[in-house]
């Protein structure tokens, strides 16, 4: 009889912890919706931060994504190659553990070593400092996919290339990239998502903007950036443009995480 | 094509070790002014930014004299006296040296990580159980799921959540600051929950359906084959995700940012507000300079070096990857 109870009283505390794991999200997600559905309004598209709105800072923060993701994606991706296909001996496996450790290095770091190797010497803060130390954090996450989905292709697929007399270099891009092709970009997809809510290393090398911009070799608007010095405003009204600018955000990360999780479900 | 392909394949893998690489020489540079001026004693010296005169006592009295001195010289305007002050404010000066120490943010840090590991612990293990054992495969993928989410949701969001509505209530129940120690380090173990709990499922779910049947059969209840089945069996994969997350913990920046105060003073209490090392540096990058930013480099060094050190022993220890 003990032992049954026992056993009720810890699957019960198990069950009740996973309630609570749903609350916080349902916590977090609600606050968002209430505070942001209040300060939401479209006139936030169409003006720039220094008139209320969140204009510049949403094309800045795309700007910057999508610089990153055209360095970091074909980088990291080029680098999975190698470690998957191309790798001989020891090197492939220290890379892999070397990229799964700086996957997990603290993003304030890259941004403070971005600064010192690209701010400092430029003297000013810039787009592209920006874009670099978010390619940074790219490079891993994308690396780390390649070589997962990589090691899913089965080994037989590359000997049926090789057997017909195809170069690795053919069977890689023809044969063992299209089949691995939909896990890829899955990892893509879940690689900008988590990039594009980066506050940390974007903090002292882009910083964030009030007016408009397209000049990357500024100080240059981003979005998560702003979020942190209007959320910290004595000014009512600059918190509520915080909070609808999070709730922007939140929609968007949780959009481009839940379409990647669906094709891979629907290919499935 | 197939050679010039090899050797960029081979160029770009090489760049992930240039990075780290060049993240542990340039933070070195940067930090190295500090480092000389105030060693390994950075680490245990508490006080940050603070002006100190290391003169004799007497020269003191001397300064304060001069304070005097200076009132009656503007009485007296253009007078010999004017001179002296002069050389004596120089000479004050000089003897004065602005200290940077440590301790108080790798304190901050340390103890805001204990917190968020002691809390979200036991949340994630249940968590975890619930996803492995207990739910239904549906149910499972459902509540798997939205955990995920809670992972995806970006730290700031996590911060301003925090400082809002999470802290008040926090504050309600233990009194003290609403930003403080205790809030920082609950929102940081909210943060690397599911994080820790995806891991330590994904580790349960390698024990084999074989040993947990014929625990079973053997007539044990559920928390028997979980206690004494599953979890002697995915021990090294589970630890190592505690490890990992606690990674995780230490380098967080935003939600730590809104939440922990940013103060540079030793918590006494729990509730009191304190700074983390990521925190200092997001906060004082923008407006340090000479020694004050290589002393922001020199926090930033060793937070590095020790994220890396806990990350690598949590690789090479208990997740070990195999080559295939």
């Amino acid at each position: 009889m003990k032992r049954l109870l026992i056993n009720k009283i810890v699957l019960s505390l198990c069950t009740l912890s996973a309630i609570l794991g749903i609350v916080f999200l349902g916590w977090i997600l609600t606050t968002l919706f209430i505070k942001g559905i209040s300060s939401f309004h479209f006139s936030l598209f169409v003006n720039d931060l220094i008139n209320g709105g969140l204009r510049n800072l949403i094309i800045g923060q795309f700007i910057l994504v999508g610089l990153a993701s055209i360095v970091g994606i074909p980088l990291g991706m080029i680098a999975g190659i190698y470690i998957r296909e191309y790798g001989r001996g020891k090197y492939p496996n220290i890379i892999r553990n070397l990229s799964d450790i700086m996957m997990s290095a603290p993003s304030i770091v890259i941004g403070a070593f971005v600064y010192a190797v690209v701010v400092v010497p430029s003297g000013h803060t810039s787009g592209f400092a920006g874009a670099i130390a978010l390619s940074i954090m790219m490079i891993p996450i994308v690396i780390s996919t390649t070589d997962s989905m990589l090691s899913l292709v089965p080994k037989e697929l590359r000997e049926a290339g090789i057997a017909l007399g195809a170069s690795k270099y053919k069977v890689i891009f023809d044969i063992v990239i299209r089949s691995a092709k939909v896990g890829i970009m899955t990892g893509i997809l879940l690689a900008i998502a988590r990039i594009i809510g980066e506050t940390a290393p974007l903090l002292f090398t882009s910083q964030t903007s009030n007016y408009f911009s397209l000049d990357l070799t500024h100080a240059f608007p981003s979005l998560t950036v702003s979020i942190y010095t209007l959320a910290n405003d004595v000014e009512a009204s600059s918190r509520d443009l915080a909070w609808a600018a999070s709730f922007i955000l939140t929609v968007l990360v949780l959009f481009i995480n839940l379409s990647g999780k669906f094709i891979t479900r629907n290919k499935k | 094509m197939e050679k010039i392909f090899q050797k960029i394949s081979f160029g770009s893998a090489t760049l992930v070790l240039i990075i780290l690489i060049g993240i542990f020489i340039s933070l070195f540079i940067a930090a190295k002014p500090a480092m000389s001026e105030f060693g390994f004693n950075f680490i245990t010296n508490p006080v940050w930014n603070k002006e100190v005169v290391i003169a004799s006592p007497t020269n003191q009295v001397k300064q304060n004299t001069n304070v005097n001195q200076d009132d009656s010289v503007v009485e007296n305007d253009f007078s010999d006296d004017d001179v002296i002050p002069m050389d004596d404010e120089l000479n004050t000066n000089s003897t004065t040296k602005t200290i940077y120490g440590g301790l108080v943010p790798i304190i901050g840090t340390i103890l805001s990580t204990i917190i968020a590991l002691a809390f979200s612990l036991p949340i994630a293990m249940g968590i975890a159980v619930f996803l492995a054992e207990i739910a239904p495969t549906n149910i499972s993928k459902i509540v798997g799921g939205a955990i995920e989410l809670l992972a995806a949701i970006p730290s700031i969001i996590f911060g301003m959540w925090g400082l809002y509505y999470f802290a008040p209530l926090v504050a309600d129940l233990f009194g003290g600051f609403q930003v403080s120690l205790l809030t920082a380090g609950l929102v940081l173990g909210v943060m690397i929950l599911p994080f820790m709990a995806a891991i330590t499922r994904d580790s349960m779910n390698t024990t084999p359906d074989v040993l947990k049947e014929s625990a079973y059969a053997l007539g044990a209840t559920k928390f028997e084959v979980i206690k004494d089945v599953i979890f002697p069996y995915s021990k090294v994969g589970i630890i190592g995700s505690i490890i990992l997350s606690l990674g995780r913990a230490l380098g967080e920046t935003m939600a730590v940012a809104f939440l922990i105060g940013s103060i540079f003073q030793l918590p006494h209490k729990l509730t009191d507000p304190t700074i983390s090392i990521p925190v200092a540096l997001a906060n004082n990058f923008g407006e340090a300079s000479g020694l004050g930013m290589s002393s922001l480099f020199y926090l930033a060094f060793v937070l590095f070096i020790l994220s890396f050190a806990v990350i690598s022993f949590a690789k090479f220890y208990f997740l070990r990857k195999e080559n295939a």
